[in-house]
């Protein structure tokens, strides 16, 4: 289906060691390969969230390109401004590229992406979801999974609403692209990376990025995590263009429990057999509603 | 050159397309929105070449523009009351990240309770997020104020804020002389027309920083703002030159023979101006200090306005109020004044609500002081006088 393990990446970083990130911290994952695809001739826009300390605190800066903050509920607003700005002077050759959190996405910077979207504003939006407010120590946003703990659920009082959809909210839209991607298929990510550069409009792509700090995971298994994501079906990989045309880009040869998934994280440690088995339902049927959209049949 | 007749709003848009601006991007308001609808009517039949862009909250249009002018474009916003309030973040990021945008804000009273009046206390309590205030008093002056304001946000990265009254100035026409476009051309700088970044430079712009660089931010940002009424006064030289208008820092009329002073902002002070002229035969020697630039307030300029022995009492004019507090343009006028050897009398006469300032009522507060000079300290309402 998709060239899911190696992706062709450019031997140059654009990501340089001596960052701020944890380690096994996701979002950094992601944004070296995100980096690798679209650093030469883009610009990285990010609001507040891990990503603002990772990218360096003044002299030091840990991205090899140009870098502009904007506060937290303002990146889609902004990236759509520098985008517009850049036009007016001259240059229409720029990509600009937001990179914010799943708070800057799923929360408090939603009504500015609904605006650049349904304005087409020609931006990539690109949300890293570690499913919490992490740089604030592990608040919970709208994208923090059913019985999860954080700082603001904690046990037992774990979050007792599902996670927001963030993907069919931004499809709505009808934007031209719409991808999700995780670190555990880098050719899969690179691809559509490659696939947004060359799309004009709004594009949006949603990675997960697994954090061992706030997810209570071992730092070792950021990349086996997000696997398991996928093949557990958690985190389907798919693609919506202009809103309507689905396509699934990768399919499990079997699917695994999502216990495989859950039992390695913390934040999940105070679920019982029931609610697992919500979960493991709700995955079923959001699977099923994805294959009806992607003609898929298994 | 054709004089025509116009009000504040329709001023405003037409100082936005003399001024070449490149990217507009706003949310309607009353009483602002007839000035976007001109900007947006203008670009619809392309006499506007710039970009407008409507979006879907003031937050968004200021976060909108602070993108453009990271960019390097000229940038204009327009909004009011519970949009300025709402872009308050955004106010802070702009003049802290020394983008050179310019505001229009037009005065309306914050809710709650709802209301369409031209109260002050929606710019005034943004007066700490590091941008530049005129106070208009009227319709041509809000034309030239805001052509000003686009050389002198380039000229010193420090974003403007024009400010007039809902309604009284927004909505009320009056007898402009329009620019030519020359005039403009040659009092502005060209437009800018390359980007502020490229992306084979890498930087790293407005990142995390430590107290110790932040502090020399912040004290940069002070001395910069400190040096405002100083270019102020040169560019309104030129500006003079070229369009045979001149604007003071701060207004001030009969200061020389006066006993009191009254101070305003806005058209308030216009009304006050009308009330000098018609009112003869009193006994008390009247004088106006008109305040125009508001941040920074011109202390050196007003101290000396204010400096003869003649002056015995100021009675300063709020159509707003800190709750709690005062009037703040009283409050103002007390800090400056603790520095110079004005030994009168301070009065506060406070129209907050948006209460109309009419002669009967100004001579009720000048018989007010004159009687009780205990009021003094204390707060004279308007709405008592009523
Ligand atoms: C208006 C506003 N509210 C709150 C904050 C504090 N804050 C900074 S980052 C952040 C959480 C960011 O979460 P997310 O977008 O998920 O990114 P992450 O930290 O997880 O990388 C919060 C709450 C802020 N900067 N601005
Ligand atoms: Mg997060």
């Amino acid at each position: 289906m998709i060239n899911t393990l190696v992706g062709d990446f450019s031997r140059e970083e654009f990501m340089l060691s001596g960052h701020n990130a944890c380690s096994g911290c996701g979002p950094a994952i992601a944004m070296r390969f995100i980096m690798k695809v679209a650093a030469s001739g883009a610009v990285v826009v990010i609001p507040a969230s891990c990503w603002s300390i990772i990218s360096g605190v003044v002299p030091l800066r840990s991205l090899k390109t140009v870098v502009l903050h904007c506060p937290f509920p303002a990146a889609a607003a902004t990236g759509g401004g520098i985008k517009k700005g850049l036009e007016a002077v001259g240059d229409s050759r720029t990509q600009v590229i937001v990179l914010a959190g799943d708070g800057g996405t799923f929360d408090i910077g939603l009504q500015g992406i609904s605006g650049a979207a349904e304005r087409n504003e020609d931006i990539i939006f690109i949300c890293y979801d570690n499913e919490a407010y992490m740089n604030t120590g592990t608040q919970k946003s709208s994208a923090t999974p059913y019985g999860s703990y954080s700082a603001t659920t904690p046990a037992p009082k774990v979050k007792s609403d599902p996670k927001k959809d963030i993907m069919e909210i931004v499809a709505a839209h009808r934007v031209p692209y719409a991808a999700t991607a995780t670190i555990a298929f880098p050719g899969d990510l690179s691809q559509k990376i490659q696939r947004a550069l060359e799309t004009k409009g709004f594009r949006f792509i949603h990675i997960l990025t697994p954090c061992p700090e706030g997810w209570g995971s071992p730092a070792d298994i950021t990349v086996k995590l997000s696997r398991l994501a996928v093949l557990t079906r958690l985190f389907p990989l798919y693609e919506i263009k202009n809103g309507a045309e689905y396509k699934l880009n990768f399919l499990p040869e079997d699917y695994l429990p999502v216990n495989e998934y859950l039992k390695p994280q913390k934040r999940f440690a105070s679920l019982d057999k029931l609610q697992i088995e919500h979960i493991q339902e709700s995955v079923e049927n959001h699977w099923k509603e994805l294959c009806c959209k992607t003609g898929t049949r298994k | 050159m054709g004089r025509k007749l116009m009000n504040g709003n329709q001023a405003a848009a037409l100082a936005v397309k003399y001024s070449r601006v490149q990217v507009v991007c706003a949310y309607p308001i009353t009483p602002q929105t007839s000035l976007v609808e001109n900007i947006a009517q203008m670009w619809a039949g392309g006499e506007f070449p710039g970009e407008y862009v409507s979006v879907e909250s003031e937050y968004s249009a200021l976060s909108y523009l602070i993108g453009a002018s990271y960019s390097g474009a000229r940038t204009f916003t327009a909004t009011s009351c519970q949009g300025l309030a709402y872009m308050h973040e955004l106010l802070h990021w702009a003049a802290g990240a020394r983008l050179p945008i310019v505001l229009v804000n037009v005065n309306r009273a914050l809710g709650a309770p709802w209301s369409l009046e031209p109260d002050q206390l929606d710019s005034l309590s943004q007066r700490d997020t590091g941008w530049i205030q005129f106070y208009c008093a009227d319709v041509q002056e809000i034309m030239d104020t805001l052509i000003f304001s686009f050389r002198l946000v380039e000229q010193t990265r420090i974003p403007c804020m024009v400010v007039y009254d809902g309604f009284v100035l927004s909505h009320t026409y009056e007898v402009v002389e329009p620019p030519l476009q020359e005039q403009v051309d040659h009092f502005l700088l060209s437009p800018p027309s390359r980007a502020a970044f490229h992306t084979d430079k890498p930087q790293t712009i407005q990142a995390v920083t430590d107290s110790r660089y932040l502090s020399r931010v912040l004290q940069e940002r002070h001395l910069s703002m400190l040096k405002i009424p100083g270019i102020v006064k040169e560019l309104d030289h030129k500006f003079q030159e070229i369009f045979a208008r001149s604007y003071p820092l701060a207004e001030g009329t009969n200061l020389e023979t006066a006993d009191t002073v009254i101070v305003a902002a806005g058209s308030l002070a216009q009304t006050v101006k009308s009330f000098l002229n018609t009112v003869e035969d009193r006994k008390e020697k009247l004088g106006l200090l008109r305040l125009r630039l508001f941040r920074p307030l011109p202390k050196d300029e007003i101290a000396s306005l204010l400096s003869g022995d003649n002056i015995k009492k100021i009675v300063v004019i709020d159509r707003n109020v800190s709750a709690g507090v005062g009037g703040i343009f009283a409050q103002e006028l007390r800090a400056l004044l603790q520095g110079i050897p004005y030994r009168g009398k301070i009065f506060e006469f406070n129209l907050a609500g948006g209460i109309d300032l009419t002669p009967a009522m100004m001579e009720k507060v000048l018989q007010a002081i004159s009687e009780d000079p205990g009021s003094e300290g204390k707060i004279i309402w308007g709405v008592d006088l009523q």
